[in-house]
């Protein structure tokens, strides 16, 4: 026991103080994250990405955020954490330099947002995310713009996920309640039958109750098989429905896990969650 | 009182004229408007295009004329030629756009820039249209003069005024009902339509939708060209082609186009109507109607008008200066200037 405790004592080991650790003898990861990434698998991943906007200083560093089928991703974490900006990177709105955004293996870091959105991806910016002047149809349709196929079908699957809008399709979208046009926003997006879903704050600016009825129909749209990433204010009840849960802090990855255990860990709850 | 004669003589002066210049003002405010919502920007040009669109119409007519034309019946040849010249105009805003306005575009240039920019072609187009027909009255009206002429009138009703319904006004109206029909069907029904009110509404989710910008406002342009001929051409039958007066019709069309509300079709139409009865109801003179609804003998003294015809603009920036002070959005809720 002796001898290893001071490997400069005897001629024993590499005398490499970071490999023959004291009381060592074994050798473990330093300081290892406790869990494991998969990255490789993820279906669509923004690997390692550091970027910013424009020639702007980089917002993001080395941030790693990924989302597998029937999957909830979440992004939470304190204002200005630059969880916005990491969902924007995916979704090639602002000069990622370093890491890439991989859809399905396929590296598309270097695609245009339009030319991302007809690879599967659907988007729904926080705010401006629906035609006002148009009708409910409408904005279905214009959802659909690089369709050239039957979308009736598609509609009715829309209608079926939010039949206020089938009530409501000869209205302009303008005049609905601000839960309702987040509905509208969110069907719009899957109009494209996105295989993959982006949600920028759906929540942000609605009554609590609508907030519940809002993440009700997230769920239902994840149950279709639509892998779902999006960014939360509300942090306890996205963590509540996420099978996967980013905490960023100051464009880092500071906790990443299940929505149980990052809700169960003490430190995310402490600065995150209000105890 | 002579309610009778009075309501001939009514629309006879005001109505009738009136309702033609309307639709022509409309047709002009629609193309303004349209720009407006695509581009964002006020298309200073725009009352040089349609003497553009206008000239190209007058070539040809004389062309079919020389060839021993003498109307489509009761109907002007220029019906005929005008097709052509929106093909025409159609490839000269095309080209404009392509060499001037997209490279802001591409810069994301501020409005102003445009506006300016639009300026520039406006001297231009002025230019070439007064270089190519120079700057006189041109006339190319043919075919049947009146619908209902004056003496007809009278030998039909035995009334004492007559009423005289001009083949260019019928035609006008007509026209502007087709063309304006046409462009709310292919703006409300087709997919190409909705993707440019989508354009309008919200640029940035457009895109997130996959509509191509180039494509909407190429299209936009081409159907301002189709406006802009057609007002132009409906113009110049129902008075005269002259250059310098379709340079001073772009206040009029703007003030119809901004009492309606920038960026509202629907708004345009109703502003122009609504500049263009002002101005005919400011600057008529009264008398004639008072006299047929007064009891006995009664005359009123002076003319009764309220501006003489030489001020017919001060109307329409008087409206103007209202609306923008009171609601700067216009009737119909368009974009704020």
């Amino acid at each position: 026991m002796s001898d290893t405790s001071n490997p400069y004592q005897n001629d024993r080991g590499n005398k490499d103080w970071s490999i023959a650790k004291q009381g060592g003898g074994t050798l473990t990861a330093t300081p290892g994250t406790k869990h494991a990434m998969n990255t490789s698998q993820a279906f669509l991943i923004g690997d390692t990405m550091t970027g910013g906007y424009g020639t702007g200083p980089d917002i993001l560093h080395a941030c790693t955020i990924a989302v597998n089928p029937g999957e909830i991703a979440v992004i939470v974490g304190p204002n200005g954490a630059g969880k916005s900006t990491a969902m924007k990177a995916v979704f090639g709105m602002l000069n990622v330099r370093e890491g890439s955004v991989r859809l399905d293996g396929e590296d598309i870091t270097d695609l245009s947002p339009q030319a991302r959105v007809a690879k599967g991806m659907g988007f729904v910016p926080q705010t401006n995310n629906i035609f006002a002047s148009m009708t409910v149809e409408e904005n279905l349709e214009m959802g659909a713009f690089i369709r050239r196929d039957d979308i009736r079908t598609t509609m009715e699957q829309v209608y079926e996920l939010f039949p206020i809008l089938k009530d409501k399709r000869y209205q302009p979208a303008g005049e609905l309640s601000g839960g309702q046009r987040q509905q509208v926003a969110v069907g719009r997006a899957l109009m494209t039958q996105p295989k993959v879903l982006m949600l920028d704050e759906p929540t942000a600016g609605v009554s609590p109750i609508v907030m519940d009825e809002l993440f009700d129909r997230i769920i239902e749209v994840s149950r279709t098989g639509i892998p779902i990433l999006m960014v939360e204010q509300n942090a306890r009840q996205a963590l509540e429905i996420a099978d996967r849960g980013y905490v960023l802090v100051q464009g880092r990855n500071a906790h990443t896990g299940t929505g149980k255990e990052l809700l169960a860990d003490e430190q995310v709850r402490r600065s995150f969650l209000g105890g | 009182m002579d309610i009778l004669n009075a309501i001939v003589t009514l629309l006879n002066f005001v109505i009738i004229p009136a309702t033609a210049y309307g639709a022509q003002l409309a047709l002009g405010a629609l193309g303004v408007t349209l720009i407006y919502g695509i581009l964002r920007f006020s298309n200073f040009a725009h009352g040089d295009t349609m003497a553009f669109g206008t000239m190209v119409v007058i070539l040809c007519t004389w062309g079919l004329q020389g060839m021993g034309m003498d109307g489509i019946g009761p109907l002007p040849t220029a019906l005929l030629a005008l097709p052509v010249g929106i093909a025409v105009t159609g490839l000269l805003v095309v080209g404009t756009d392509r060499a001037v306005y997209r490279f802001y575009r591409a810069k994301k240039a501020k409005p102003v820039i445009y506006v300016i920019a639009s300026l520039g072609v406006m001297f231009i187009m002025n230019g070439i249209v007064r270089f190519i027909i120079g700057v006189d009255d041109q006339r190319f009206a043919d075919g049947e003069r009146f619908i209902i002429s004056a003496r007809t009138f009278r030998d039909m009703t035995g009334l004492e005024e007559g009423l005289a319904f001009r083949t260019s006004q019928g035609i006008t109206i007509v026209v502007a009902v087709i063309a304006v029909a046409l462009l709310f069907w292919f703006l409300n029904r087709t997919r190409t339509g909705k993707s440019m009110r989508a354009f309008s509404d919200n640029e940035d989710l457009a895109l997130l939708s996959g509509i191509n910008p180039e494509r909407v406002v190429m299209i936009t342009w081409l159907i301002v060209a189709a406006l802009a001929t057609t007002a132009g051409t409906l113009y110049g039958l129902d008075k005269s082609f002259k250059a310098f007066t379709y340079f001073q019709l772009l206040l009029p069309i703007f003030a119809a186009a901004i009492v309606g509300g920038l960026g509202n079709p629907v708004g345009a139409i109703l502003g122009g109507f609504l500049i263009a009865f002002s101005e005919v109801g400011v600057t008529y003179a009264f008398r004639k109607v008072v006299e047929y609804l007064a009891p006995g003998d009664w005359q009123p003294e002076g003319l009764l008008q309220l501006l003489s015809t030489d001020y017919k603009f001060a109307v329409s920036f008087a409206i103007l200066l209202i609306v923008l002070l009171f609601r700067p959005t216009g009737i119909m809720k368009g974009k704020s200037v």
